[in-house]
């Protein structure tokens, strides 16, 4: 039973929410910020009557896409999740989520939290919510004006896992060194998943990689492949760490424009059949393994597990598809150079030639430094894209960037007026065609927004 | 004719975007029909430390700096000194600024020891600065985007490269940011800079090809590009420092 701190911050983060509600805002912050400041336990007062538990998913790129996964995989074993789906991952967003679901007595209707967790809040949330799982996809350089650097972030949340409880399982990419490490520190069971199809990949490390060094012993790690940054099949000569076993693995995989097709293996994988994943991208399907890993720990069935996969539908600016005057737009959110060269890497695939919407902002939620996009690979893209329009806050910077990565300046173009833009590039496309939107956090909600008001996609916070 | 560019520590010191100096100056030498070549220099003895017109210093995480300091102070330190000293130029940015420094003084640990190429001596601060930085100089605005918590103090041999406008600069207090001493500068300006700031791209040009080619007239370029982004990123810095 909730205590009466606890009932008053559900109750004022309900009558918080009714009230934007009726305004017709949003409300995926601030009711939980409002719940939050009346009674700082309120997580873990609400949380702690989950009968299945909480799962924290957490990484630098993939988490919203695994989270929903997940959610859908335990839906489909007859469980209800609490989910903080919209992406509002700081405390206030977990918050949120669960006052959207509990009663005015502050009992949650559900049986298990799903939290997707922004990796620099994970520390204080796990030790909030005592989760029972902890997936965390990757890490990667990004925002550097607000989570600095990735090294002193990785240990964090390090120092944070090593606190939590044995009976807590962690979920870890195997492939990615800085995440494998995160569990150097724990006697408790972890779960590893990792792609072990040799055809995946390069053998060259690649320009910019966050983690070339061993997270034990700091000397220089070997790759016999490299799929994306620093994952891979990686190794340390020196102190012997190396990739660990996976528990659940992806051991071919065909990559196609509309989806992947898989095989898994590993010990607690055990079938053989191809699993689809419905949205493009490797990224994805390191996503899917991710989901797929979680669900075992959780004792879901995999058959099950494999079925909720095949009907996913992405989330807001994951590669979402949104049908608009006689053409398809690509909505895919773009934060760091890792997520923007995946991003990339899945468009150059379909063999077409791009024609681009691409905006950058650079608040808060962006990042407010837009140094990054010197690390993408512009450089890969340019001499694919088809035609450009760039718009946003900092369009002057991307535009930029796009012609020292060698895009000639007839195919370029800055519309600032997001409406005029969007009307800009579709004009640009023959009917029919795909038109890719690349763009930052808050510079897509911007975009979506005028989508919004010619009715062609739901307002974000009814998904 | 043609460039030599120097990348230094390109997998350890690359953690801000600071690439795109690179990609400035490759660029803007290729437009104007120089040749270019640009390799990495790392960890490990360099056997043509006398082969680069120009090097390029970025800054890194902790990790990356102190495995770079423990690097440079040995051999390559002191060939890096050389290449100086025979007409070489030198474009730091954050990290790379510092180690060119005397030294680094952290806040409860014995100062670490840097190249003491730049007459310059950098200390912890306890709040990081992070914003965007405008800075003023004689030869035009230095825009860019800061995130350091070392105090950079310039002696009397290194100048400063700017007065800043909005943000912080070299320590929060002077109002200097950045220092040139010779061919040499460092600076505190991510964003990347050198796109950003053309100028600064064309000068360091300039004295990297007057190392084996004289003095070099660089035609002017069409920077529209340029001077858009900066007057964007200008008016940002002003309304959200």
């Amino acid at each position: 039973m909730p205590d009466a701190l606890a009932l008053l911050a559900n109750a004022a983060g309900k009558l918080t929410r009714e009230g934007l509600r009726v305004t017709g805002r949003g409300a995926t912050a601030l009711p939980g910020l409002v719940a939050l400041t009346v009674d700082p336990d309120f997580i873990s007062a609400l949380s702690s009557a989950l009968p299945h538990g909480v799962v924290c998913v957490s990484g630098t790129n993939g988490k919203t896409t695994t989270a929903r996964m997940l959610a859908d995989m335990t839906r489909i074993a007859g469980w209800q999740p609490i989910h903080n789906r919209s992406g509002s991952n700081l405390d206030r967003g977990v918050a949120a989520a669960l006052l959207a679901d509990a009663s005015w007595s502050a009992e949650p209707r559900g049986d298990i939290g799903l939290f997707e967790i922004d990796e620099a809040s994970l520390p204080r949330v796990v030790q909030r919510v005592r989760p029972r799982l902890v997936v965390v996809t990757n890490l990667f350089r990004d925002q550097m004006d607000r989570y600095f650097e990735l090294d002193a972030l990785a240990k964090k949340i390090a120092d944070a896992l090593a606190s939590l409880p044995a009976d807590t399982t962690l979920v870890l990419n195997a492939d990615d060194p800085l995440v494998a490490g995160l569990a150097l520190r724990r006697d408790a069971r972890t779960i590893y998943f990792g792609v072990d199809d040799d055809a995946v990949g390069g053998t060259v490390p690649q320009a910019i990689s966050d983690a070339t060094r061993c997270p034990r012993c700091r000397s220089p790690l070997r790759y016999e492949r490299v799929v994306l940054a620093h994952i891979g099949a990686w190794s340390c000569d020196s102190c012997g760490l190396a990739r660990p076993a996976r528990d659940v693995a992806a051991t071919k995989i065909v990559l196609g424009s509309t989806g992947s097709e898989l095989v898994l293996g590993g010990p607690i994988a055990g079938v053989f059949e191809a699993v689809r994943v419905p949205i493009p991208g490797l990224y994805n399907v390191y996503n899917a393994l991710a989901a797929l890993a979680a669900a075992r720990a959780l004792d879901l069935g995999l058959t099950d597990a494999i079925g909720a996969l095949t009907s996913f539908r992405p989330a807001f600016g994951r590669l979402e598809t949104v049908d608009f005057k006689g053409r398809t737009l690509r909505l895919v959110l773009v934060k760091n150079p890792a997520g923007f060269n995946a991003a990339i890497g899945a468009l150059l695939e379909t063999g077409r030639r791009p024609h681009l919407l691409a905006a950058l902002n650079d608040r808060d939620a962006d990042g407010r430094d837009v140094s990054w996009i010197w690390d993408a690979d512009f450089e890969t893209l340019a001499p694919s894209v088809e035609h450009a329009v760039i718009t946003g806050e900092r369009s002057r910077d991307l535009a930029l960037r796009f012609k020292y990565a060698g895009l000639a300046t007839e195919r370029l173009e800055v519309v600032d007026d997001p409406s005029a833009a969007i009307e800009r590039a579709v004009g640009d496309a023959p009917e029919g065609a795909e038109v890719v939107v690349l763009a930052t956090y808050t510079a897509m909600l911007g975009l979506r927004a005028e989508l919004a008001r010619t009715g062609a996609v739901a307002p974000f916070w009814e998904d | 004719m043609d460039l030599r560019i120097a990348h230094l520590y390109p997998d350890l010191m690359n953690i801000y975007g600071d690439r795109g100096n690179v990609i400035a100056l490759a660029q803007r030498a290729k437009w104007r029909g120089l040749a270019v070549e640009i390799r990495p220099y790392s960890v490990g003895e360099w056997t043509d430390a006398d082969w680069p017109d120009v090097w390029f210093f970025g800054g890194g995480q902790d990790q990356g700096q102190d495995i770079v300091g423990a690097d440079l102070g040995a051999k390559n330190g002191a060939a890096l000194r050389r290449a100086v000293e025979q007409g070489a130029a030198i474009f730091s940015v954050c990290g790379g600024y510092q180690l060119l420094g005397h030294e680094y003084v952290p806040e409860d640990a014995p100062p670490i020891a840097g190249l003491g190429i730049l007459d310059v001596t950098t200390r912890a601060g306890k709040r990081r600065f992070v914003g965007n930085l405008l800075a003023d100089s004689p030869d035009g605005q230095l825009i860019g985007f800061e995130n350091h918590s070392g105090r950079t103090y310039l002696g009397d041999r290194a100048k400063p490269l700017g007065t800043v406008l909005v943000g912080n600069g070299n320590n929060g207090e002077d109002k200097t940011e950045g220092a040139v001493q010779g061919k040499v500068i460092g600076c505190y300006l991510h964003g990347s800079c050198l796109p950003k700031n053309p100028w600064l791209a064309d000068r360091l040009l300039a004295w990297a090809l007057g190392r084996r080619h004289g003095d070099v007239r660089l035609e002017p370029l069409d920077d529209r590009s340029e001077q858009a982004a900066r007057e964007q990123a200008t008016a940002v810095a002003r309304a959200r420092p």
